[in-house]
């Protein structure tokens, strides 16, 4: 792999860069490999990515039904935090935001990850108490979060209207100013041309047909629009496809999905600082480096395939936002589009085994997978790996829904869902 | 947004409507005599399927009735709707 530098890119700049090589080849399958991830999302690649790099395991696919970020990581609104309320998701989440931290160094890519602040709106008491047990809940984790009057959080986002003629007026707000944004196109290609540069194989346009058991049940393999491809370990990243991949290995899954939608403004110069969410009026807006608006509007309210989504629910988000955020009033949207995400009774994802030997998964991250993907993908590698949970996503089993110990983080996200 | 059919009262807009999730999911009789396992299957495992699905609706803007129908979850086309009891009348199995 070339690695790119002031060097490379000068040096390309007198070569009109026509010396760049492929990011990752595009490989046939192999008979055989030591493990499969299903799924070349960010958090399909960045398990590969960590499953080469930290536990030696280069002989290894990558299979993606599409094209690689096509899915949910192509589709998000891109927003980074850590400030979940149990001990378990912050564990998770802000082993993810540490890694975030030093990612486009360590993938030797820029993936833009901006540290702007994320500011959750409060409108009511209710809110009140519930954002400020956040703060307190994440500060004993030791995860920054504060608590901000109207007047602060005008002052750290000045387009906001913190006017009490509002219909639903601001009367604080928590921040978290380590949150922020990351490229996520980036993310999956970082990942992938890291992981392909260890050998992993990455193959698209190839989907997972159905499964091999061997005599005692475990797996042996996979069946897949490009033939049988054999492996003693599989591990199923497919996000809002989870429960279609699952049901072809026999498995029913406690997971819903939906579409979630999200939208585009035309690009305009910087004018809007960081990032703003609220789960009461359901506004969820930030700014790209490419200018343009970016928000994240809710999920339709029935199981859905389609990527699409019904237009009232980004009408929904807009009227607050034009309410919180008068100056956006007039601006035009370019695009609107839907991801599928699947969602667990809790909220919270399962990341681990199944009971099929040598199958495992890792889904249900919902409306906020985002965030998660270097976590995520981090301690998927080790569970495969090895073969039993890493510290980190032990809570995050299966079982939890026959042992009733949930992580209800239901309140987490500011999408009403 | 989908033009739903209620039983009741005709093509309503979804507005009107609340989703009630996967239909014919049903209680066990003796809950006492299934293990947890079985009782977590009732409370949350899902069919979740891409393809046809039977779900609940209740037209809470409305009747406030609840009844079935029948959707195809990729094209999001209502096939039927049917009165709670009643087997759709192209669903086969379900």
């Amino acid at each position: 792999m070339r690695r790119f530098s002031l060097k490379s890119l000068i040096s390309e700049a007198f070569n009109a860069h026509q010396g760049w090589e492929r990011q990752w080849r595009t490989p046939e399958p192999k008979a055989a490999y030591d493990a499969v991830i299903v799924g070349g999302g960010g958090h399909g690649l960045a398990t590969a990515y960590y499953l080469a790099k930290e536990h030696g395991l280069t002989n290894i696919a990558v299979i993606e039904k599409g094209w690689l970020g096509g899915g949910n990581t192509g589709r998000n609104t891109t927003i980074i935090r850590s400030n979940y309320l149990y001990e378990e998701s912050e564990a998770i989440y802000e082993h993810a935001m540490k890694l975030w931290a030093g990612l486009s160094q360590e993938l030797n890519y820029n993936v833009m990850y901006s540290q702007r602040g994320v500011l959750m709106l409060a409108h009511n008491s209710h809110d009140v108490q519930s954002f400020k047990r956040h703060v307190y809940a994440n500060r004993l984790a030791g995860i920054d979060n504060e608590w901000l009057t109207p007047d602060e959080a005008k002052e750290f986002c000045p387009p906001l209207n913190i006017s009490p003629d509002l219909r639903y007026p601001i009367v604080g707000a928590a921040l978290q100013r380590r949150g922020g944004v990351a490229r996520h196109d980036a993310v999956a290609w970082g990942y992938a041309r890291g992981a392909d540069a260890m050998g992993v194989d990455i193959i698209q346009n190839c989907e997972v047909t159905g499964f091999r058991r061997d005599a005692g049940g475990a797996i042996a393999g996979v069946e897949t629009s490009k033939g049988f491809i054999a492996t003693k370990r599989v591990g199923v990243v497919a996000a809002g496809h989870t429960s279609v991949v699952m049901a072809r290995a026999g498995l029913r899954m406690p997971l819903e999905s939906f579409p979630l939608q999200a939208l585009v403004s035309e690009p305009v110069k910087p004018a809007f600082p960081c990032v703003v969410m609220s789960n009461a009026v359901h506004a969820y807006i930030s700014q790209s480096d490419k200018g343009e608006l970016v928000i994240g509007a809710g999920t339709d309210q029935y199981i859905s395939y389609s990527q699409q989504g019904g237009l009232h629910i980004p009408i929904h988000t807009l009227d607050a936002i034009c309410e919180l955020f008068p100056q956006f009033s007039r601006m035009r949207m370019l695009r609107s589009w839907g991801g599928i995400v699947d969602v667990t009774p809790d909220r919270s994802p399962i990341i681990g085994k199944t009971p099929i030997p040598g199958l495992y998964v890792n889904c249900g991250w919902g409306t906020g997978g985002f965030k998660a993907t270097p976590g995520s993908g981090n301690v998927f590698a080790w569970t495969i790996a090895k073969g039993e949970p890493h510290p980190i996503n032990a809570p995050f089993t299966l079982d939890r829904f026959r042992t009733g110990r949930l992580i209800d983080e239901a309140a987490a996200a500011a999408v009403a869902h | 947004m989908l033009l739903i059919p209620c039983p009741y009262c005709g093509d309503r807009p979804e507005i009107e409507f609340r989703g009630g999730g996967e239909a014919h999911i049903a209680r066990p009789r003796d809950p006492q005599a299934i293990d947890d396992q079985a009782w977590a299957e009732f409370l949350f495992y899902r069919t979740n399927p891409k393809g046809l699905m039977a779900e609940r609706w209740n037209h809470a803007h409305g009747c406030q009735r609840w009844f079935n129908a029948l959707r195809d979850t990729v094209s999001d086309r209502i096939l039927e709707s049917y009165r709670m009891g009643e087997k759709p009348a192209g669903g086969g199995s379900l």
